[in-house]
């Protein structure tokens, strides 16, 4: 069962006469002539559909959130900041079947009576953003933006609205923020977007992928959405998959697909690559924690590992993980745990807005640590200190940048133990091991 | 030095700052860096930034924030091309540190220098959401997926033309 990749090979559908004769704004039409907005709201509430940046909240829970007592104007925002690490989805779904994203735009846009949306995508996509104003533009010059869409009395502008490279900027107030043209520093909670947002107006932030699910809810019912998937993980999601896998790509599955399956089947990752053994999975993008070969195919309890979001989390932190954003990053034996952990760390450290301590100085604290052990510097007490800086991260922060900087330390020291003592005990051997070379 | 926008790109900022309601044009920012950037080979100087920010009204100082904490912003002059290898953890796993040593050997340079020439900056960056391609090198606004020595070699030939560079106008069609 495909929702979001249904049309995406089919040449041309990037036009907008071909995604219309293959039943594209159809929803629109339904939506505009035949419902009301809370009707829309109803059927996404209905329908279960959780967030598919990686948080999981209920999409029709946050459109219900909208203050409706209020004058102000109310905007949607498209969050189409995509950069956690492993995640590569959106960007594809943008690339290949724009309209499909400008459709749910409008239809999440009616359900909470906005009249002005925005796409916020990340700067280094401009090429992207070319190819969805492309969208947009046909949309108004075939009467689904602009004034009095369809002679409904509703009315819609889209724009599209390019960052500059911050990995912050994804969580909805650092993007709000810098939508307003400051820095990415993300806002304390409440009041949350949809009481005070963009220009402190009620505010919607969905992903990409979330707000693509949209036009088929509207066209078969929350109810039939609801069907698919589990009860808890309704609906498709889009997994991509990359590292140390045959067929590197992005993936449409049913919730509930085990993981075996999607790791191993030659319609997915088709396996390890040659010769070459799974050793561990992130499951979803680099800030959930990361699970050892045994337990990303099966629970504590023994039984098989299912993609969906309770599943992936049963074990706790201890033996389980999140299905997050479903950026499914694969790691083989020759793997070294700690370089790769290093790298993580970076990128925390070089993405931490720097607004709370905890976070500005612990980032940095774990880059250098890890770097130190990973350059035959370590001692034994480093591991024990790496510990207790990600602790202290974790739950101090205005967002959740400290927890997802902290999770992965925590869980690589937890499943590889083994392998940061050998980086304390074997300091030339680790060097060695490290050299790269041209 | 005097930075002047084109009267193409002034045109383009008046529509671009019409998107955000009235009263609001501070919303333009980073879009106008963009534009600023790309019309100064690259780079934005104090005077640029004091110039956009009369142009949206507001106080050089939020400019000066913005462009220090966007790291597509650059605040020092940068080479003709700009070759930003994926340093994160997917890319590494498939040969990033390996093609960083390649390019580094190869241009003679580390990673946040240029090239004597003024042709090429080598610079690493974070998470460019290509994971699926790994390793990932973007010059540009263009990514190069699937990268090896092979194609980073046909890459640095074509930073060698005259009209090859990285900074275009974002928002002009053909990248």
């Amino acid at each position: 069962m495909k929702i979001l990749l249904q049309n995406i090979d089919v040449p041309g559908i990037q036009n907008f006469e071909v995604y219309r004769r293959l039943g594209g704004y159809s929803a629109v039409e339904k939506a505009l002539k035949t419902m009301v907005h809370s009707e829309v709201v109803k059927e996404v509430k209905d329908s279960g559909l959780r967030g598919r940046g990686g948080a999981g909240f209920p999409t029709g829970m946050k459109w219900f959130f909208i203050d409706h007592t209020t004058d102000k104007p109310k905007y949607m925002i498209c969050n189409a900041d995509e950069g956690e690490p492993g995640t590569f989805k959106d960007r594809y779904l943008m690339q290949h079947n724009p309209h499909l994203l400008v459709e749910g735009m409008i239809l999440s846009s009616f359900a909470i009576e906005s009249s002005t949306a925005y796409i916020y995508i990340r700067g280094e996509l401009f090429s992207i953003l070319h190819i969805l104003e492309k969208a947009i533009g046909e949309a108004y010059a075939n009467g689904f933006l602009g004034k009095n869409i369809l002679g409904s009395g509703y009315s819609l502008d889209i724009y599209c609205h390019p960052g500059a490279g911050a990995y912050i900027c994804g969580e909805e107030t650092a993007l709000i923020e810098s939508l307003e043209g400051n820095r990415g520093n993300p806002r304390m909670k409440p009041p949350f977007p949809a009481v005070a947002g963009l220009y402190g107006c009620p505010t919607v932030v969905n992903n990409v992928e979330t707000i693509c699910n949209i036009p088929w809810i509207v066209n078969n019912s929350g109810a039939e959405f609801a069907k698919l998937g589990t009860d808890k993980s309704p609906g498709t999601k889009l997994i991509s998959a990359c590292g140390h896998i045959r067929y590197p790509g992005v993936y449409e599955i049913e919730l509930g697909m085990p993981v075996n399956e999607f790791l191993y089947s030659n319609e997915y990752c088709g396996g390890i690559r040659d010769n070459h053994q799974l050793k561990a999975v992130i499951a979803g993008g680099s800030s959930v924690p990361v699970l050892p070969a045994d337990l990303i195919l099966r629970t504590p309890k023994g039984e098989p590992r299912l993609l969906s979001y309770e599943s992936l989390s049963e074990g706790g932190f201890d033996s389980g993980t999140m299905l997050g954003s479903g950026g499914f990053i694969v790691m083989d034996e020759t793997t070294c745990m700690v370089r790769q952990l290093l790298s993580y760390a970076r990128f925390y450290y070089d993405e931490s807005c720097g607004q709370c301590s905890p976070c500005r100085e612990g980032t940095g604290w774990m880059e250098k640590i890890l770097h130190r052990l990973e350059n035959g510097r370590g001692r034994m007490k480093d591991i024990d200190l790496l510990a207790s800086v990600a602790k202290n991260i974790e739950g101090n922060t205005i967002c959740p940048l400290g927890d997802a900087a902290a999770w992965p330390v925590r869980s690589f020291i937890h499943h590889f133990r083994d392998e940061f003592e050998w980086h304390v005990n074997e300091p030339l051997a680790c060097l060695n091991m490290h050299q790269v070379t041209v | 030095m005097n930075f002047q926008f084109s009267s193409e790109s002034i045109e383009l900022i008046s529509k671009i700052i019409k998107r955000y309601p009235e009263g609001r044009q501070k919303s333009a920012l980073i879009p106008v860096l963009h534009i600023a950037q790309a019309e100064n080979h690259g780079w934005l100087t104090t005077e640029i930034m004091n110039q956009v920010a009369e142009m949206l009204q507001i106080q050089p100082i939020e400019v000066y924030e913005v462009a220090t904490f966007y790291s597509m912003f650059s605040l020092k002059p940068v080479g003709k091309c700009i070759i930003e290898i994926c340093m994160t953890g997917p890319c590494c796993l498939s040969g990033a540190e390996e093609l960083l040593a390649y390019l580094e050997s190869k241009l003679g340079i580390k990673a946040g220098e240029t090239t004597p020439d003024g042709m090429i900056t080598l610079k690493k960056v974070e998470c460019l959401a290509a994971c699926g391609g790994a390793p990932v090198i973007k010059n540009g606004f263009n990514y190069y997926e699937n990268m090896n020595f092979k194609k980073a070699d046909l890459l640095l030939e074509k930073c060698t033309h005259e009209s090859f560079t990285s900074h275009s106008n974002p928002y002009h069609q053909s990248l």
